[in-house]
């Protein structure tokens, strides 16, 4: 290497340090090397309408991890976690400014295949919200989308989707029962199910045990710990003990900025801000 | 209340209530006795009309009367072209009825843009069609559908006149036209009781808007459609005014095999006994079977819809 090399102006830092994005449908999940970042956004902002709802957010998230964003109610945690599949698509005046990215696919853009943004990138939202169908089906349902028809196939995929979700046991006799019949945490390890049978590579978590009781929400949380890994999961919760028991790393929002983002331990030991301690001691919120 | 004079607003704010004083409720009694007479009135007026229709009609009612064809000037015989006609007549009214209302609605609730003139202008015709006079709506049919869309037709394929006159297909489709703003307002209901999370769990399942709307939103609204369907079917087998001049037939000795037949429809018989007859006494048991029978397909038709939509209720409930 020659001097001239190491002085010369270094290159614009890349967005993302993952491959580029290939649309490939139906690809298996790679478990990615380490470290790799996942989600990443740099001044992201997004209005509804007028109403500045993220002001500038930067932050990038590793591939494997779990991640919670916590903040006060109407902070943009829930607004912030549903940019990374365009949910917010579906709400009339919304725009944004800025970057922001899943495993390369630059995700702000217009040109982006929103429907293979939203495969790769699972949701499970705050409240169980199984289709009226079987339990099957509802596993089935986004594998029947990409095209599967073959049965044997789809059943294959749905006792392994059901299986990483901790929910075979329970409902292997009864897949051709409606979903409705489930108790609300089993309603909500089925759309987990559900998620993880179209191999998403992100799992995106809208308060997913706020609607059920401490024992379900004990085993929602167990099963993100055994879907850490293989799976990249954000939290949105407003739950603080329980973002200290899952997740790796912590996000502290408010009113539409990130105020602090670390290691959760170093967030809920020795906070760097002022307004980070005051929320998790309670103080606001 | 003594020394209260100069103060008066505190002390007329903690001064107790009044108690109210007892005394009959006259507008109270009389309300609920007017809106129970008026409940008890159209109770009264559907079992005058069904007890006359089946007890002077009852005895008409054989096989002969359903199967046969009308003979000796309709003072005899049978009504079986009417009801094949009906039958037909309202099967190909939903067929042509239910992918455009559905088609409409689903539009109207996901695909426009709310706030754009067009879709507001779409939603004031929809609102307006549903005011238009039905003998209107058989005026349209025949300068639209007749005049217009099947002498072009005939022209130039080069026809005689085949399709540029009344016939099935023109009666079907102007019926499903008066029929339409019912389907799109009932459909456009329906679709608006999926939750919205429903809608949010599929599109972030890497499902398309077009899946979602095949596989989710319009499954749940199928109760909320069949609805729709079920006012249509009872409004369509009854209205004779948009069919009279598009394709109900006064008698017809044959049954209608193809679309440009034309074809003889129980509501429009009802009329022709009830007005054309040259023999008012002889004809009269024959009108009565006719309404029975009109009444009573109407009601099979409706029952059916309607079980239907207690079975896929269910279903969406969880339950069967």
């Amino acid at each position: 290497m020659t001097p001239e090399m190491i002085v010369s102006t270094p290159e614009p830092k890349p967005l993302l340090t993952a491959k580029p994005y290939v649309p490939e449908r139906a690809a298996p999940a790679v478990p990615p090397a380490p470290a790799e970042v996942r989600l990443a956004a740099r001044d992201f902002h997004l209005y509804y309408g007028l109403h500045h709802a993220l002001k500038g957010v930067s932050l990038e998230i590793p591939s494997g991890s779990v991640t919670a964003i916590i903040g006060p109610s109407g902070c943009g945690k829930s607004t912030l976690l549903r940019s990374f599949n365009r949910m917010n698509d579906l709400i009339p005046g919304v725009r944004t400014l800025g970057h922001l990215a899943v495993s390369g696919i630059d995700v702000a853009a217009r040109s982006t295949d929103v429907v293979e943004l939203r495969r790769r990138v699972g949701m499970v939202f705050q409240r169980p919200n199984p289709f009226p169908k079987s339990i099957f089906e509802n596993v089935a349902f986004g594998l029947r989308m990409i095209g599967i028809q073959d049965r044997e196939h789809l059943a294959a995929r749905v006792e392994s989707g059901l299986q990483r979700a901790a929910l075979w046991d329970e409902v292997k006799d009864r897949l051709d029962r409606s979903a409705l019949q489930l108790s609300g945490g089993q309603q909500q390890r089925l759309c987990i199910a559900r998620c993880l049978a179209v191999e998403p590579e992100v799992i995106l978590m809208d308060e997913p045990a706020s609607a059920l009781d401490p024992t379900a929400t004990a085993r929602i949380e167990e099963l993100v710990l055994e879907l850490k890994g293989r799976y990249t999961i954000v939290v949105v919760t407003h739950n603080m003990q329980q973002a200290a028991r899952i997740s790796d790393h912590t996000a502290f929002m408010l009113q539409g900025e990130l105020i602090e983002h670390d290691d959760t331990r170093k967030v809920f030991t020795s906070p760097r801000h002022k307004l980070t301690e005051e929320y998790i001691t309670g103080r606001f919120g | 209340m003594s020394g209260t004079t100069l103060d008066p607003v505190p002390d007329a704010a903690s001064a107790p209530l009044p108690v109210r004083e007892r005394r009959p409720d006259v507008a109270g009694f009389s309300f609920t006795a007017l809106s129970g007479f008026a409940a008890l009135l159209i109770v009264l007026m559907v079992a005058v009309i069904l007890g006359e229709v089946v007890w002077n009609g009852w005895s008409t009612v054989t096989w002969e009367f359903l199967a046969g064809v009308p003979r000796e000037g309709m003072t005899k015989g049978g009504i079986f072209p009417a009801i094949y006609g009906t039958l037909l007549l309202v099967v190909l009214m939903v067929i042509a009825l239910i992918p455009f209302g559905v088609g409409a609605a689903v539009w109207l609730h996901l695909y426009a843009a709310q706030d754009s003139w067009f879709t507001k202008t779409v939603r004031f015709a929809v609102h307006n069609l549903a005011g238009v006079p039905s003998i209107v709506y058989g005026l349209f049919g025949l300068g639209f559908f007749i005049q217009f869309l099947g002498h072009n037709v005939d022209r130039v394929l080069g026809l005689d006149v085949v399709w540029g006159q009344p016939a099935l297909m023109w009666a079907a489709l102007t019926l499903a036209l008066l029929n339409l703003p019912v389907v799109i307002v009932t459909t456009e209901e329906a679709l608006r009781t999926v939750p919205r999370d429903q809608r949010e769990a599929s599109l972030a399942l890497g499902a398309t808007r077009w899946q979602t709307v095949r596989h989710v939103l319009v499954p749940q609204a199928l109760p909320g459609i069949l609805t729709g369907a079920i006012l249509a079917v009872a409004r369509g087998a009854g209205e004779v005014a948009p069919i009279l001049f598009t394709g109900a037939a006064y008698f017809l000795p044959f049954l209608p095999k193809l679309p440009t037949d034309q074809f003889m429809e129980l509501g429009y018989h009802v009329f022709v006994l009830a007005t054309q007859s040259p023999d008012i006494d002889a004809t009269r048991p024959l009108l009565y079977g006719t309404v029975l029978v009109l009444l009573a397909l109407t009601f099979l038709l409706n029952l059916t819809a309607i079980l239907l939509r207690a079975r896929l209720r269910a279903r969406l409930l969880g339950r069967g």
